[in-house]
C-alpha cells in the first residue's frame, strides 16, 4: 500500500490512474508527475520501488497543492466572493447555480432534492 | 470569452477621469455611474460609487478584494423575494 500526501492509498492500478485518487491531481498532472519522476505510467503502484514512490512524493509536496490545502483554498475563494457582496457570492449563499444557468428546471446539483410545493394547482381548464 | 489582454481592462473614461481627479485633490464624494461594465481598478479603492441597477443607484463601497470585478456585479438588477404564498394571493 502506497501512501501519498496523507490519506490516499491507491493500489493495484496503473500509476497514472492511481495518482488521480488524490484530490487535486487529474490525468494531466498525473502524467506530468510520472514523466518528471521518469517512471513508466503503465507500471502498477504495487511494483513501485521505495525510491520511486519517494520521488513522486517529493514532486507532489514541492510542486502541487493537494487535498486539504487545496480544498481550503477553494473554500476561501468562495468565501471571498460571498464577503464582497457580488452577484456570484450571492448565488453561492443562496445555493443556486453561479454561472448563469437556467433555474426554471434542472440545476438539481446546486438546489438539492426537489422540494414539492404543497397544493400547487394543476392548470385548471 | 475573456477580454484580450492587449487592450487592458475596460473602464469608462468619464468615470475614471472623475475618480482620478478625486484621488488627486484628496476629496471623496459619491460618483454616480451607469457604467456597470466598467472594471474596478485599484484607483477606486476607498471610494463609494453609486451603480445604477436600471431603477435606482446602489451605493457600492469599493474594497481591495473587489478589484478585478465589474461594477454591475455589486448592484443586482432583479429583486426576487420568493413566490407568493397561497393565502396572500388574492390580496395583492
Amino acid at each position: 500500500m502506497a501512501r501519498i500526501s496523507g490519506v490516499d492509498i491507491p493500489d493495484n492500478k496503473r500509476g497514472v490512474i492511481a495518482l488521480t485518487y488524490i484530490f487535486g491531481i487529474g490525468r494531466p498532472s498525473s502524467e506530468a508527475i510520472l514523466e518528471k519522476a521518469k517512471i513508466d505510467p503503465n507500471k502498477h503502484v504495487g511494483d513501485w520501488t521505495d525510491e520511486e514512490s519517494k520521488a513522486i512524493r517529493d514532486i507532489i509536496t514541492t510542486e502541487f497543492k493537494v487535498e486539504g490545502e487545496l480544498k481550503s483554498e477553494v473554500q476561501l475563494n468562495i468565501k471571498r466572493l460571498m464577503d464582497i457582496g457580488c452577484y456570484r457570492g450571492f448565488r453561492h449563499r443562496r445555493g443556486l447555480p453561479v454561472r448563469g444557468q437556467r433555474t426554471k428546471n434542472n440545476s438539481r446539483t446546486r438546489k438539492g432534492k426537489r422540494k414539492t410545493v404543497a397544493n400547487k394547482k394543476k392548470a385548471v381548464k | 470569452m475573456a477580454r484580450s489582454l492587449k487592450k487592458g481592462p475596460y473602464i469608462s473614461h468619464s468615470l475614471e477621469k472623475k475618480v482620478l481627479a478625486m484621488n488627486e485633490s484628496g476629496k471623496k464624494s459619491v460618483v454616480k455611474t451607469w457604467s456597470r461594465r466598467s472594471m474596478i481598478s485599484p484607483d477606486f479603492i476607498g471610494h463609494t460609487v453609486a451603480v445604477h441597477n436600471g431603477n435606482k443607484f446602489i451605493p457600492v463601497y469599493v474594497t481591495e478584494n473587489m478589484v478585478g470585478h465589474k461594477f454591475g456585479e455589486f448592484a443586482p438588477t432583479r429583486n426576487f423575494r420568493g413566490h407568493i404564498a397561497k393565502k396572500d394571493k388574492g390580496k395583492r
